[in-house]
Formats: structure tokens, sequence, C-alpha cells
């Protein structure tokens, strides 16, 4: 599903973020993207969804050459897949409904499938009670759960999450890491990058792990690069 | 969307694929369902329109504030073409009674005179109306008072017969057609000048025509301005809803999607601006239709003020839409772009 090939990305003025990046997140599977701040983390993601173009290398997304992607196609390639953001992106102004429709909004949706869609991913989240809520009168953790539900209520094949955790105390890490597991189950295939090292582990799962914009430790492959 | 979501499919096949393509497990991207049916296409314009209106509504005083003075720099303009159409109706026809005074040579002949009266009388585009002799001028002149003495005082009658004429029934009235039809007068044999008694309709013309060349300026400045306006209260509205702009890139939306409110806010703007000013327009000409009535009558004359025709407020209407649409196209156009999550 993701395939990276000798990726690196250089920020004007600034060292590279990446350095000769191979790697492969095989459709279906779920892994952990893990490393220090800094290491690389939220540039691969950022590569992943087109918010940042490589410098050298490919970058295939489902099979998609991200570097040759003209512009204009890039709201298709981003409404193929979810993303869960740390600081969940929410928009404040309008209702938990409102926020988790709107990648059926923007997928041109009829209201009643939309309707159901929404209902459907906020159930699975345990939000359902809170759709006529605003956001801000949510808890952090709740937020964060209006924000999952909305990277799945289009059923994306990949998802990708970004320190979903990051502000959240273990047990409610924990759930929301259970919820990835369950989508996971289905077919999606996800990739969350997390410092909370801890966590992976009592999950079990494959695990990439960056180190100064190199791959030290690659579960898919069982090569160690570096250190 | 089916332009969309055939693409990918092509390139999935076209480009390196690390895996086959076919069987569920490695299909790439899927399609999502194709929803862009006329229908969806409806809604999606729908939901976008209503939106923006209903964000407007949310904020009434401000929002009110653009829309009249956008209605007051539409209304403006229309309000002097208003006036100047009313001007041109009441001042059509004055020159209808166009007069032309062909004085002949003095001292001719009365044999010439005749000559020259039958061969001005002959052509097609005049009717005569009065002809003048000589010793008729001298009489008319004699009886004004003071004249007497002076013109004892000549010998012999210095005075020209005059043919008085108008155009005739078909011949066009328009100040450069009498031009013409003068000059072509003053070549007949004894003619010695031909006066066109209109100069001050001419003048009267030019002043009107140039006053609508002023009013066409004027309105392009407003237009101008109206611009400016729909175009920085969208701007402003963009950096206000920068977040959410950004939030909807990364979910996917196209520039399309994103842009759709914003246009629609600007066509509101200018639907409403205009309306509002053709409201006032229509006040306007209620509170002066008593006024001008009195006036016409006071003259004799049965002229009534009108007000903007159905075609004239459609056009106001479309300029006030246009206006909207295009200064919000300008703003979105430069700042939209400039937004990407990053």
């Amino acid at each position: 599903m993701i395939h990276f090939d000798t990726v690196s990305k250089r920020y004007p003025g600034r060292q590279e973020a990446l350095t000769n990046l191979s790697m492969e997140v095989p459709e279906g599977e779920m892994a952990f993207l893990t490393g220090h701040s800094g290491a690389g983390k939220s540039t691969l993601l950022k590569l992943i969804a087109r918010i940042e173009r490589a410098t050298r290398g490919t970058l295939l997304v489902g099979n998609v050459n991200l570097s040759t992607l003209p512009r204009r196609r890039v709201p298709w390639l981003r409404r193929q897949m979810g993303i869960v953001f740390q600081d969940h992106h929410l928009l404040y102004d309008r209702t938990v409904f409102d926020n988790v429709a709107l990648p059926l909004v923007i997928a041109g949706y009829r209201s009643g499938e939309l309707s159901r869609r929404v209902h459907a991913a906020l159930d699975k989240v345990g939000l359902l009670d809170k759709e006529k809520q605003m956001p801000i009168t949510l808890s952090g953790g709740e937020q964060q759960r209006v924000g999952i539900a909305r990277a799945v209520v289009h059923r994306p094949r990949l998802l990708l999450a970004d320190e979903p955790t990051g502000n959240l105390d273990p047990a409610l890490s924990r759930e929301i890491m259970d919820l990835f597991v369950q989508f996971n189950r289905v077919g999606v295939t996800v990739l969350v990058a997390t410092h909370d090292i801890a966590l992976t582990e009592a999950f079990g799962l494959p695990v990439l792990s960056l180190e100064g914009g190199s791959l030290a430790r690659d579960d898919f492959h069982g090569r160690a690069h570096g250190a | 969307m089916a332009r969309n979501t055939r693409r990918p499919a092509r390139k999935a096949s076209g480009k390196a694929a690390p895996k086959g393509t076919n069987g569920p497990r490695t299909r790439a991207l899927p399609r999502g369902r194709s929803l862009r049916r006329p229908s969806a296409w409806l809604q999606e314009h729908a939901r976008a329109a209503l939106g923006s209106l209903g964000r407007m509504w949310r904020n009434p005083v401000a929002n009110g504030m653009t829309a009249a003075v956008i209605a007051i720099a539409l209304a403006l303009p229309a309000s002097l073409w208003m006036l100047l159409q009313n001007v041109e109706r009441a001042t059509a026809g004055w020159d209808a009674g166009a007069r032309i005074s062909v004085y002949l040579e003095p001292g001719l002949e009365s044999s010439a005179i005749e000559r020259a009266t039958e061969t001005i009388a002959g052509r097609e585009s005049v009717r005569v109306l009065e002809r003048i002799s000589p010793d008729e001028a001298l009489a008319e002149f004699r009886s004004l008072a003071g004249f007497e003495d002076a013109l004892s005082a000549l010998d012999g009658n210095p005075l020209p017969a005059v043919v008085v004429i108008e155009p005739a029934a078909d011949t066009p009235r328009s100040a450069s057609a009498l031009e013409s039809l003068a000059k072509t007068l003053d070549d007949i044999p004894g003619v010695d000048r031909v006066q066109v008694d209109l100069e001050w309709v001419e003048r009267l013309y030019a002043l009107l025509d140039l006053i609508e060349r002023g009013v066409g300026l004027f309105a392009i400045l407003l237009a101008a301005g109206v611009l400016l306006i729909v175009g920085n209260t969208i701007r402003l509205d963009i950096l206000n809803r920068r977040q959410e702009i950004e939030v909807t890139k990364l979910i996917g939306a196209s520039d399309a999607f994103i842009r759709r409110p914003f246009l629609y806010g600007g066509l509101w703007f200018g639907l409403l601006g205009a309306l509002a000013a053709w409201l006032l327009l229509a006040l306007t000409g209620m509170l002066l239709a008593g006024p001008t009535a009195r006036l016409a009558s006071a003259y004799g004359s049965g002229f009534r003020l009108s007000g903007l025709d159905g075609a004239e407020s459609l056009a106001l209407l479309g300029a006030g839409v246009a206006l909207g649409l295009l200064g919000s196209w300008l703003a979105v156009g430069r700042h939209l772009r400039a937004i990407e999550p990053g």
C-alpha cells in the first residue's frame, strides 16, 4: 500500500529530514512508526498525504506515484485515505455530526446515505449520543475520537495517524489504539506514528523505527539499519 | 466524479506497480462511489449557496453594511442614468419643430427670387412654410419701434428675401441630417446663407451626451468600487477561515469545492446590493413622481417620471451579481491558493 524507494526529503535551508529511505507497508497491515521527535515521523506522513513532496526517490501510495501526481489530483489522493491528527484539526464552529460528515460532503454524498454513514462512524467510536454537540464541549479523548470518526467515515483503504494519543493518558491511549486495530481487522491499512514505545510493545504489531531520517528498524523485512 | 475515478486506474496499470494490479487485496486506491450525477452536482451547489447565505445571515450587521455600501454604489450611477433617460424623454421631439431660414442674396431681382424659391420648394426633402420678400421684411422691420428712422436713412432696401422651410415629414431630424440638408440648400444659386434655428437644442443634446458619458465613467469607477468592496470582504472571510480551509484541503477537498462557498458569498453580496439599490431607486421615483407631475402640468406637458423598466431592473440585478462574482473570484484566485496545509 505504501512503498518508499530511496526517498529523501530536504526542507530548504535545513538538514535532510529523510535520507534514502526505502520501506514498505503491505496492504491490509497495521504498523507503528516510532522514533524521537525530529526523527522524521511527521515528514514521512506528510509525504504520504502529499502535504510535502519528496526531494528525491519514488513514493507509491496504492500504486499511485506521488512524485508524478499533478497538483489538481492531490485532493483525490487525500480522499482515498483517512488522516488522524494529534491536535484533532476539528472545525469548532460546527457540530460533531457536521465535522464527521465533512469528507462525505466533499465526496458529494446524498444526505440520506451521508447521515447513515456518519451515524455508523460515530457509533463505532462510541459518540453517537454527542452528534449534536459542539467539539469544544467534549473532552480531549472524545475530540480525538471525533477526529477518528471523520478519518474513517468515507471508508478509506489507508488510515494515517500522527501521534493520535499524544495528549491522552495511557488508558485512553489504549482505547484509541484498540479502535485502530479494529479498523485494521476489516482490511484497512493503518500506519500510526507515535513516540510511545510502551504502547507499541503492548500491541505487538510491526514497528518501523526512524532515527535521524533513516530506518533503524523495519519489522516487515527484519532488517536493522545503522546502529 | 467519473473523471476523477477513471484516471488513477490508468495510472495504476501504467506506472511501476510493485505487485499485480488485479485482485481485491492489491488493487490500487479504490474508486469512491461515483456520485457526481447531475443531481449530486446540483446538491453540492445548493449546499454551497445555502451555506454561504446562512453564514451571512449569522452576521447580519456587518454583512448588511457591506450590502448597503454595494447598494449605494450601484444606486448612484443607476439613478443618474434614470434621470438622464427621463430628461431625454422630456426633451425628445424638441427638434421636431426644426425650422431652417434660407436667406437669399440681397438685391436679387424678383424673378431670380422666384426662381430660387421654386428650386428650394422643388426639393423633396423640404416643405416651405413661409416666403418673406424683401419688402415684407422691410415692412416688418419698420413696424418694430426704433428702427423707423434708421431704415429711412438708407437708400433702397438692404434686406434679403427669406424662405422659411422645415424638413419634410420623412426626413431625419438629427442635427447632422439637418446640417447636410442645410449644405445642399446653400448650393442653390441665389442662396446667400442657411440658418438652422436649432443651435440651442443642439447644445442641449451635446450637453446630455456629455453627461451621459460622465455617468458612464462614474459608473465604471463605482463598479470598480464594488469589486474592491466584495473582493476585500471575501478576502477577510478567507483569512478568518484559514484553519477551516487547511483542514478541508487535508481531508481532500478540491479547489473547486473550497472556492464555491466564497464565490456564492460574492454572488449574494452583489445580488443583495442590487436588490437594495433597486428598492432605493423605486423609493426615489415614488418620492419624485408627484413634484415632477406638478412641474410638468405647470408647463402644460403630460410628462410623467418613469422608473426602471423590467429590462433595466434585470440589468441592474445582473450587474450586481456579475460584479459580486467577479470581485470574489479575484479575491479567491489571489488568496486561496496561498493557503496550504503544512
